[in-house]
């Protein structure tokens, strides 16, 4: 099933939670909300589902404008990032709930949360009580609640944040495969840039209340349409500079200048805005060179995450090797001109660099 | 191997506790004519007579029933009069509800005594006097608010996403209210429920001043020291022994549940 919101916006007294917002999500595959905190992507979730009325606009699905319409009534599964179970009912219970109240057939409900039990290795904890499972079954628990209604809409929101990074692992591949039957409308909201980009399909980025940009997973990282696009789908926060561009020459700060690509040339003169993914900016190498007066460096096993001072900008290197630095210590930094992306005064998007889209940046291209 | 003085002090505080309710049990099985006589420890002439009289006597044993009746009544009307106020006060947000939610809680810094008379009146006009349900209706001025409190803070330890979940599974408001809920801070009315019988058990002025005969609840039958007999005083630690027995029988069972409403703060 597919929804859509149409003009959508939510006010709480004064204060504007979302923002006037028109998106379309089509049914299979997952569509990925991917924001910070506070960037609306539960509230968008709530509107989706009813829990909440848009203060003005509509919802569509296909069964015709929904907004007004009840929660019990709509056909719409949620699981939250906190573990929510019904703490009185044992798991087969819990998962039976949905189908109880609908009105199934003792022996249709017994064969539906088999299944699903099953899928989700649940069976052996059917009869033990929620607070007596782990985070990651209690988690299970609620993904089957939401599964074995079999409803079009299912909205899942950062269900994996509260996890271990071992089970989220875990959970996060299995996620696709089981809603890949059902043929649902799969809402899944996250703040990791990694995680959308493993889940794949379509990806709404959003920052404060806005939908910036609504398309292609990969296509969003890729060619992200505006500079809060960029800054969302990246963690470490991507590296951004204001430059000056005369003639073919940009120019950061007094020291730094490369040639801009061909598309850049022919526009006027003045102030521009780039951004450079953090595992663009390498510690040694060929390329365009700046120096860095060195804040922190992380060693992450394999990995270093080193964060400088360059031209009064805070950026992040991440490499694969290892560096360490001392604090206040100057160092020079490469990249390649061709990584850039930039945009203009307003944020949009001028042109990038074909190179730039690399396609070793993607994890998982396959699913893509 | 335990330090002796680790159960030293524990030992020595219950000792002292339990030695008036010790004092009060030895003397049940005393004469009053032994009581009066001196102190002794141990019954001289044990006896059953006090325990006796109190099975037998109606106008005794009726004290006890007149007292569990309106307790009960009290008890059910406070919980099901609270449950849907503490959940408006928990998952709602409307104007003054903070102020109206303190309010409740000041029903409670007056002394009963201040009520005792208008109660009196009000009841005696409307026929009420010396009915169970007059007593019931009483002692819910002062355990509604205290209801409220105890199950406000249970309901607000549960997510409101609950709720939701449910809303989405497809119950209805009632059917979650029922079927979900209640189960879920089954533990919260536990401890209100327990709340609302101690209080309203011990109770006396209240109960005392809109009763006479009818529903006359053993706290009052007890003040009556001495009768044409005599003093009582045996009879009177038979009874006082016998008040006792229903709250601790309520306290084993809600003891595990007291703790956890003391850990959310609200009891």
């Amino acid at each position: 099933m597919s929804i859509e919101l149409r003009d959508v916006t939510f006010r709480v007294g004064a204060e504007k939670h979302i923002y006037k917002t028109n998106l379309l999500l089509e049914p299979g595959g997952f569509n990925i909300l991917l924001g910070t905190t506070l960037s609306g992507k539960t509230t968008l979730m709530r509107l989706m589902a009813g829990l909440e009325k848009p203060t003005t606009g509509e919802i569509w699905t296909k069964d015709g404008d929904v907004t007004g319409i009840p929660v019990q009534k709509r056909s719409v599964a949620m699981v939250y990032q906190a573990f929510i179970n019904y703490p009185s009912f044992t798991v087969y219970d819990n998962i039976a709930s949905p189908l109880k109240v609908a009105g199934l057939s003792k022996s249709a409900i017994k064969e539906k949360v088999h299944h699903i039990g099953d899928l989700l290795k649940l069976t052996p904890m059917f009869n033990r009580l929620p607070s007596e499972l782990s985070g990651g079954q209690q988690q299970r628990t609620a993904l089957a609640r939401a599964l074995v209604k079999g409803t079009e809409l299912v909205l899942l929101d950062e269900p994996l944040a509260n996890l271990d990074y071992k089970l989220r692992e875990e959970l996060r591949d299995e996620l696709p495969r089981l809603f890949a039957d059902t043929g649902a409308t799969v809402v899944y909201a996250t703040s990791e840039p990694l995680e959308a980009l493993m889940l794949g399909g379509h990806t709404a980025t959003l920052k404060e209340g806005c939908v910036v940009q609504f398309g292609r997973t990969a296509s969003i990282y890729r060619k992200p349409a505006t500079m809060e696009s960029a800054q969302v789908f990246s963690d470490p926060p991507i590296n951004t500079a204001v430059i000056k561009k005369q003639g073919e020459m940009a120019y950061l700060g007094d020291t730094v200048s490369w040639k801009v690509p061909e598309q850049l040339v022919s526009l006027p003169d003045g102030n521009y805005k780039i951004a450079l993914r953090p595992h663009h900016l390498l510690p040694e190498g060929q390329g365009v060179e700046v120096d860095g007066i060195v804040q922190i460096a992380e060693i992450s096993g394999s990995g270093s995450i080193i964060r400088m001072n360059v031209e009064g900008n805070i950026w992040v290197c991440e490499t694969r090797s290892i560096h360490s630095y001392q604090f206040g210590e100057k160092a020079r930094f490469v990249f390649n001109a061709d990584h850039c992306m930039y945009f203009g005064a307003d944020n949009q998007l001028i042109e990038q660099h074909p190179s730039s889209s690399d396609q070793t940046d993607i994890t998982n291209s396959d699913r893509l | 191997m335990i330090h002796p003085r680790k159960w030293l002090v524990p030992a020595l505080y219950i000792l002292f506790l339990m030695l008036p309710i010790y004092g009060l049990l030895a003397m049940s099985f005393k004469t009053t004519g032994e009581i009066l006589g001196g102190f002794s420890f141990f019954p001289q002439q044990f006896t059953l007579a006090n325990y006796k009289v109190i099975f037998t006597d109606p106008t005794w044993y009726n004290g006890y029933i007149n007292s569990i009746i309106y307790v009960v009544i009290n008890t059910v009307i406070s919980v099901s009069v609270a449950l849907p106020a503490a959940y408006a006060f928990s998952r709602y947000r409307f104007l003054g509800d903070k102020h109206l939610f303190f309010w409740l809680l000041t029903n409670r810094m007056a002394p009963p005594a201040v009520f005792a008379l208008p109660f009196f009146q009000l009841y005696s006009a409307i026929g009420l006097f010396d009915t169970h349900i007059a007593v019931a209706l009483a002692h819910c001025l002062f355990n509604i608010p205290l209801t409220v409190w105890i199950l406000e803070g249970f309901m607000s330890g549960i997510p409101k996403e609950l709720d939701e979940t449910a809303y989405l599974d497809g119950y209805s408001f009632s059917r979650f209210f029922i079927r979900i809920f209640i189960p879920t801070i089954a533990a919260g009315i536990g401890v209100a429920m327990f709340f609302c019988f101690m209080y309203s058990w011990v109770e006396l002025l209240l109960a005392k001043t809109l009763t006479s005969v009818d529903a006359k609840p053993i706290a009052a039958t007890m003040t009556r020291t001495a009768s044409s007999s005599g003093y009582e005083l045996g009879l009177l630690a038979a009874a006082g022994s016998l008040t006792i027995i229903p709250g601790a029988v309520v306290i084993y069972f809600v003891r595990n549940y007291i703790a956890k409403g003391f850990a959310l703060g609200r009891v």
